[in-house]
């Protein structure tokens, strides 16, 4: 573990492992890791070798190139080292992680890579994977959530993927699915390809499909460059090379014991309850008049804002607040502005920042749906659960509404207290959908599909808490003689269950339906990776895991489970 | 709100003029349980009955008599006063605060335990409701009427506990106590015992001095859980529930001696035809009540009582007087089990075996009824006895549960046990028997043949004192 809490705000001026360097519509983020720049002590990161302190390079480059960098068409990813592209991720640092840290660890790269896939479907971007030497495990990983590989043939310079081979574990960032989902790899190669150490070279790797490319050395950085100016030209995207980007400004954060106050977004932190409270405040004005307008806000125009904080605020979290299993999911405001913002954002569907800002908040919402907390949505007086907010309470496992008004609020109000309301809008029916393709209202209703269309007969209007349990929108209306203690029972008797049989639960119940390859990565991450991770035969002192680099052979229990 | 005068018609101590939950939680059920009690409560009309009425827990409040209407009987709400430094007794949360509010975590636990107990409550005065055709004497009348009025009482103690304390689950399941009924083909009560019938006084004796005595040790173990509320509530009934006691005990005491001073005037057993109960048949029945009580107990082991006592939720009989750790995580038992035909001990973690503790305990407490019954037949000269059955005899429930146990103990096969059954149980003719001397005697200072009558009457009254006012 780190020292401290681990930041999740890192600016390319001060990027110790990546550089980016904008060319035209061109950008090229080159990876150049710093063996001495570990996020914690104990591990040297050899060989372009990564830890999580390089992934949040990563993803925040990725980020700047969407916001800050509007005109780039096309991104390559290389490597500043000399035959070495990526020895994937530090296998020191896995073998000296807790399980907790790994699985984190690997959450957070995914999300990363899938990201990136959802720059190229999305936002025009093409990424190319620039293979100038050995691309291994996490390394080659990083390639396949590229649009295109080129691989240097010179005849040694190979994609692999030896984690069962070498570590007894698997490949944790989606390689194996992608392999085979993504590239269409004949399954019976991928089975020789996993297994193999020394992974596939030049030719043999173009035919098995495992690149796109395979280039001779001396004409590789020719034709990357080539490939990338072909991809910039192809892409959709809908600005010119000078349009001028939104910078992400730092963050502004005050923190205490107690939690975080961002400008939209506060952190309550339980630590007795083991719950963290999450309010999201709604815009405190109506929306700009145009998507210029909008840009010229820049990282302050609010849905860009609340989302870049609410991200921070999970991955924080996430990362440092191991213990905190219950986040209560809460909004502030006005469900009018929300709706205003939305059908703003609807309304500008086409241009690049609100493109990029409905993006960013798809895959924020994401990241709930994937995080191994238990969500709780509180639906109180004063909330504004509207449009995109709404799917915060969507992404929940439990919503409980407050049925009319608090007691003590109407007295304090001589009786003009208003009830809580929720409302879908448009947004609900398809702008976010969660990683299996569907949206969070599908997902609800899997065993009723036509309950969706139903429901947007009632978008756009105020639903008090009867409406809203009749139609399934929340899970309990209690009234306010009881609300308080509803939630406080359900509260102390989730803190109460096992945090593993809660994740595996909560996983299984939040992707409903049809699986797709990122639903794919996660769930076999999850169900195969964290129990491989946690066997003996990779973690025992014996194990794979443990032995690598040792000279010893692991020592395998050999029963098939 | 405000259709119910809440202090007037619900005496409690639980302030329920200012609790808003409570009161819309009872607004709903008061007119249920009402309903409820005209349809399955007392059968005999009456015009009122001398009754004792809690109107306090104070040394003065608790027991106020006087002749009441049934149907306006004024059904409290009564915990036990609170002590503000009371501290778990026992399991892992020993020696924390007790809990005011229901921990989340033992929410379901908590919920489950009160149902259970509180279905009992009314499922006695269903058992119960045509008794009061036959009674021996308006005295008896009387004490069945404050029997089924306190059972009514103590329904409304575990409902109190599930409005107050267990939102709108609470709420359905108070309205479910009234829905199942005892030995309803489609909703009985959840335990077998009360869904057995009472089909006569006999059977109502044995049943306040056995069954109900199951009830008090239950209570005994519900009044030590940390769920402070729980244990206020139970304390509370306990008291009322040694008035059921007194109605067993001494019913019984006035049956084994009208049973004795037959025998000894007749100077023969068979006084069935003076118009006596003969000593078999009360051995008989006393055999089925305490049996089908033991079956109340539960398994001898139990997880679940082992995970009650560790949580706090459940202690045992009498906690605070155990001389051990209370936690009880080392330690073994002997619990007996039938195995190859013979009843032998396996060594048990003493956690599982706690409800075989609990029934050891109620099982001394038996023996020491029938030692007083039979001090009643020696008194009169009489040479033969009653026992209490071995603890394996006639079970359904726990390890001897498809076994045959004489009531000496020994282990039987399918033969044997048929050939005893007619003289260790009530036979469809002792029943018939019982039930031909079930005459119903309203005259005041009057009492049926089978029976004597008792020594003292109620609050100072005479026997002869018109205890019921029949319509």
């Amino acid at each position: 573990m780190p020292p401290g809490p681990v930041r999740f705000d890192v600016h390319p001026d001060t990027y110790r492992h990546w550089s980016l360097e904008i060319e035209g519509s061109v950008a090229r983020l080159m990876l150049d890791v710093d063996e001495q720049g570990g996020l914690v002590p104990g591990y040297e990161l050899k060989l372009n070798s990564y830890d999580l302190g390089v992934d949040i390079e990563l993803y925040d480059a990725l980020q700047r190139i969407r916001f800050e960098h509007p005109g780039v068409k096309a991104v390559v990813i290389g490597s500043a080292k000399d035959k070495v592209f990526c020895a994937g991720a530090n296998i020191r640092m896995l073998a000296q992680s807790s399980h907790a840290w790994k699985v984190n660890f690997c959450k957070f790269t995914n999300e990363t890579r899938n990201g990136m896939e959802d720059a190229s479907a999305h936002s025009g971007l093409a990424f190319l994977a620039a293979v100038n030497g050995t691309a291994a495990g996490g390394g080659y990983e990083l390639a396949l959530a590229c649009d295109e590989i080129l691989l240097v043939d010179d005849g040694s310079s190979a994609v692999s993927l030896p984690e069962v081979p070498l570590l007894g574990v698997l490949p944790g960032t989606g390689g194996l699915v992608r392999v085979v989902d993504k590239r269409g790899v004949r399954k019976d190669l991928a089975d020789v390809f996993a297994t193999r150490a020394d992974g596939v070279r030049g030719r043999t790797a173009l035919d098995w499909g495992l690149v796109d490319e395979a280039v001779p050395r001396s004409r590789f950085a020719e034709t990357v460059a080539q490939r990338a100016r072909e991809a910039a030209e192809r892409s959709p995207r809908p600005t010119d090379d000078g349009t001028e980007g939104v910078v992400l400004k730092p963050l502004v954060r005050s923190e205490g014991p107690d939690g975080i106050a961002y400008t939209h977004v506060a952190v309550v932190l339980d630590r007795a309850a083991r719950t963290a409270t999450i309010t999201v405040a709604g815009p405190g004005a109506p929306p700009p008049d145009s998507p210029e307008a909008a840009v010229r806000e820049g990282a302050g125009f609010w849905p860009l804002a609340m989302t870049r904080e609410l991200d921070d605020a999970i991955l924080h979290l996430r990362t440092n607040e191991n213990t905190l299993g219950t986040w209560i999911l809460k909004t502030a405001g006005d469900s009018d502005q929300v709706a205003a913002y939305d059908a703003f954002l609807s309304a500008h569907e086409g241009h690049w920042l609100i493109d990029e800002t409905r993006h960013y908040l798809k895959r924020t919402l994401k990241r709930l749906d994937v995080t191994s907390r238990t969500l709780i949505a509180l639906l109180e007086p004063g909330s504004c659960f509207a449009g995109p907010l709404l799917e915060l309470a969507l992404a929940a496992d439990r919503q409980y509404m407050l049925d009319g008004v608090f007691e003590e609020e109407q007295d304090e109000q001589d009786g003009d207290a208003q009830p809580a309301r929720l409302r879908m809008t448009a947004a609900n029916f398809g702008a976010y959908p969660m990683g299996n393709g569907r949206t969070r209202l599908q997902s609800r209703f899997h065993g009723a599909p036509e309950h969706p269309d139903l429901l947007a007969d009632h978008a756009g209007k105020d639903l008090a808490a009867a409406e809203a349990l009749a139609l399934g929108l929340v899970t309990f209306a209690p009234d306010d003689i009881d609300y308080a203690d509803e939630v406080r029972l359900a509260l102390e008797e989730r803190a109460a269950l096992s945090p593993d049989a809660l994740t595996g639960m909560e996983a299984n119940h939040r992707f409903t339906g049809p699986e797709t390859p990122e639903t794919k990565i996660f769930g076999r991450l999850s169900a195969w990776q964290n129990w491989i991770f946690n066997r003996p035969n990779a973690a025992g002192p014996e194990g794979a895991l443990r032995s690598y680099g040792t000279g010893r052979r692991a020592d395998f229990d050999t029963e098939r489970v | 709100m405000g259709t119910i005068d809440y202090t007037g018609r619900i005496p409690n101590n639980v302030d329920l003029a200012g609790d808003r939950r409570l009161q819309r939680a009872l607004e709903s059920w008061q007119p249920k349980f009402l309903a409820w009690w005209a349809e399955m409560g007392p059968a005999l009309p009456t015009r009122d009955v001398y009754l004792r009425t809690a109107v306090s827990v104070g040394r003065e409040g608790w027991a106020h008599f006087g002749h009441v209407a049934l149907p306006e009987y004024r059904w409290g709400i009564f915990l036990s006063e609170r002590s503000p430094d009371r501290a778990i007794g026992f399991g892992r949360h020993k020696g924390e605060p007790v809990w005011q509010q229901v921990p989340g975590e033992h929410r379901s636990d908590l919920q489950r335990l009160i149902v259970v107990q509180g279905d009992t409550e009314p499922a006695s005065v269903e058992q119960q409701r045509h008794l009061g055709a036959t009674a021996p004497s308006l005295y008896d009348l009387r004490n069945l009427f404050q029997v089924n009025v306190e059972e009514g009482r103590h329904l409304w103690a575990m409902v109190y506990l599930l409005h107050a304390y267990f939102g709108r689950d609470g709420r359905e399941e108070a309205e479910a106590l009234l829905l199942r009924n005892s030995g309803s083909e489609d909703a009985p009560r959840i335990l077998g015992a009360f869904n057995e019938p009472t089909p006569d006084w006999l059977a109502f004796f044995m049943f306040t001095y056995f069954t109900d005595r199951d009830g008090k040790y239950q209570l005994g173990t519900l009044k030590e859980s940390a769920f402070d509320p729980l244990a206020r509530t139970c304390d509370f009934m306990l008291k009322e529930e040694a008035h059921h006691m007194m109605v067993g005990t001494t019913g019984v005491d006035r049956v084994v001696a009208r049973t004795a001073e037959l025998m000894r005037e007749h100077d023969t057993d068979d006084i069935a035809r003076y118009g006596g109960i003969p000593l078999g048949v009360l051995q008989r029945y006393l055999n089925f009540h305490y049996s089908v009580s033991l079956d109340l107990f539960g398994s001898e082991t139990s997880t679940n009582v082992a995970n009650y006592f560790t949580n706090g939720l459940k202690g045992r009989w009498q906690e605070d007087r155990r001389k051990d750790d209370h936690v009880l995580a080392e330690g073994h038992t002997a619990v007996e089990t039938v195995a190859d035909g013979r009843i032998t001990a396996v060594e048990t973690p003493l956690l599982v075996a706690l409800n075989q503790d609990l029934r050891t305990e109620y099982t001394a407490d038996c023996g020491s009824g029938v030692t007083r019954w039979n001090r009643i037949l020696a008194e009169y000269g009489i040479g033969e006895r009653l026992l209490l059955p071995h603890h394996g005899f006639n079970r359904a429930v726990g390890a001897y549960a498809g076994h045959r146990i004489a009531p000496d103990g020994t282990v039987l096969d399918a033969e044997q046990w048929a050939a005893g059954v007619p003289q260790w149980l009530p036979s469809d003719d002792d029943m018939a028997f019982v039930a031909s001397l079930m005459q119903p005697v309203y005259e005041p200072g009057r009492v049926a043949s089978w029976i004597a009558p008792p020594k003292q009457g109620i609050d100072g009254r005479p026997f002869a004192y018109e205890y019921v006012h029949l319509v």
